[in-house]
């Protein structure tokens, strides 16, 4: 047995919290991107109906941190692991607002045909996705490697964003009656674009985890 | 399609920083023994100027020993041996021609109880002066009230300076005993858990205090608590087993310390 076992299993507990957030923050915007494929309304007011889920666990996690420090006044690597929490969850919870701002897309979108085919707006989705199960593994095996290569996913991202945005582009000015669904698919590439920088933040907050210092894998 | 690509290079940056304080006291390969038992080893340790350098470690591991070696009060127990040298202001304190009367002129000390004399607050403070020849009552009055009021106690004592310093509270009285050392000037000061005895608010006190003597005073503090190391040192080395694990900036030994050992001490895993 531990000598501070209640502190240990609180630490664990505020662990298994920010796993839990990660699962369902990747898990909404998995689901997402399903009812924008097949263009269903009911299931993206029920994306937005959830989130609530997420932003409690972000609260959560914040009260059992700040409580943590107060009362256990954690040092070195436990107070690094107490505040990559506190700004993980941040990160967590804003990649799963994005999954209902894609869900408000859809619903904007409605049953209007796509003016071209999805699939490199999925393969984004599946990019960013891959990148949020790698960091919550990265997280839970505390693996800098893991959290750098995660950095190099989002380069991929990047480039798949300016590459489907232009195409966005270019169909604009040959169906300019479409441009409202143009926006609206352009915003959609722009959330998981944003919601992979918020991975590479996270695989940051990883490293200052385990090694005590900065890293910018923004670069 | 998306592809992850094998190798991670990442260049560490260097918390430590750079310190060209004079140093008052260092330490050289200093090994003890008490009998047989290896207290202390191969203890190599720069304590700088103006600076409150902290020792932690959980019972036994030798801080002690060390703080008590650093102004020779261990000499007088029959069984102590000792190898490596100890640097005062360059001068090593082992050496034949040094006086340990002038060495402790120099280093005064503060202990975990506090201890004054049974005697007045005023010859408490004045004792040390007297003996060192002054016998003028009105220095000897601008020596009291200066060290008591360097010693944050001055309000407290000032309209009772003759009554018995045991009529003190004991965050008092180790206040007394921080002036009485004052009182004869010193170069350092030695705190052996001056706070383990007193009370949470007397203990911010003399933590405060400290803040407040290192302006003009270097100073080494021997702490149980860990937090107290963390609050008020400047540096802080980490003993364990008499050997010294650690010995950093603070900053640095409570952020990201560098051994395993001293992370799981200060995060109370043991000791």
């Amino acid at each position: 047995m531990s000598v501070r076992e209640k502190y240990e299993l609180e630490l664990q507990s505020l662990n298994n919290k920010i796993v839990e957030l990660g699962t369902f923050a990747q898990k909404a915007l998995d689901k997402s991107l399903i009812a924008l494929e097949n263009q269903n309304v009911n299931e993206s007011i029920a994306i937005m109906d959830e989130d609530i889920k997420a932003n409690r666990l972000e609260e959560e996690i914040n009260d059992q941190a700040i409580l943590l420090i107060a009362k256990q006044q954690p040092v070195a690597t436990d107070l690094r692991r107490v505040i990559a929490a506190i700004k993980i969850a941040a990160d967590l919870e804003r990649i799963a607002d994005f999954a209902v701002n894609i869900a408000k897309s859809t619903i904007r979108i409605g049953n209007d045909p796509f003016v071209k085919s999805i699939e490199s707006i999925r393969d984004m989705h599946e990019g960013t996705s891959k990148m949020i199960g790698l960091v919550i593994e990265a997280f839970i095996e505390e693996d800098v490697i893991k959290a750098k290569k995660i950095a190099e996913l989002d380069d991929e991202i990047d480039a798949l964003y300016g590459q489907t945005i232009q195409e966005l582009l270019s169909i604009s000015s040959q169906k300019p009656e479409k441009l409202a669904q143009i926006t609206q698919l352009s915003f959609i590439c722009r959330y998981l674009e944003r919601a992979a920088d918020h991975v590479t933040n996270i695989s940051e907050n990883i490293f200052y985890l385990v090694k005590g210092t900065r890293y910018d894998l923004n670069k | 399609m998306i592809t992850v690509k094998p190798e991670v290079q990442v260049p560490e940056k260097k918390l430590t920083q750079k310190n060209n304080k004079p140093s008052v006291y260092k330490t050289n390969q200093l090994n003890l023994w008490y009998g047989n038992n290896h207290a202390l080893k191969n203890i190599d340790l720069d304590v700088k100027e103006n600076e409150v350098t902290a020792i932690i470690g959980p019972s036994g591991c030798g801080k002690s020993t060390y703080i008590k070696t650093l102004n020779r009060m261990t000499e007088t127990i029959p069984s102590v041996k000792t190898s490596g040298e100890i640097m005062y202001r360059g001068r090593n304190i082992f050496s034949k021609d040094y006086q340990v009367e002038e060495l402790r002129t120099k280093v005064g000390m503060v202990f975990q109880k506090p201890n004054p004399f049974p005697k007045s607050i005023y010859d408490n403070i004045a004792y040390g002066p007297r003996i060192h020849g002054i016998k003028n009552k009105k220095i000897l009055d601008q020596i009291v009230e200066k060290s008591l009021r360097g010693a944050a106690i001055w309000d407290e004592v000032k309209d009772r300076l003759n009554e018995n310093a045991y009529g003190l509270s004991g965050g008092q009285q180790q206040r007394i005993c921080i002036a009485r050392c004052l009182a004869i000037e010193p170069d350092v000061i030695l705190m052996d858990e001056p706070t383990s005895a007193l009370d949470p608010i007397s203990t911010l006190k003399v933590e405060e205090l400290v803040q407040e003597l290192k302006k003009e005073y270097s100073i080494i503090i021997v702490t149980h608590n860990m937090q107290q190391a963390a609050r008020i040192s400047d540096k802080t080395a980490f003993f364990l087993n008499g050997e010294v694990i650690e010995y950093d900036a603070t900053d640095k030994i409570f952020s990201n310390p560098a051994d395993k050992r001293t992370e799981d001490y200060i995060s109370g895993r043991f000791g």
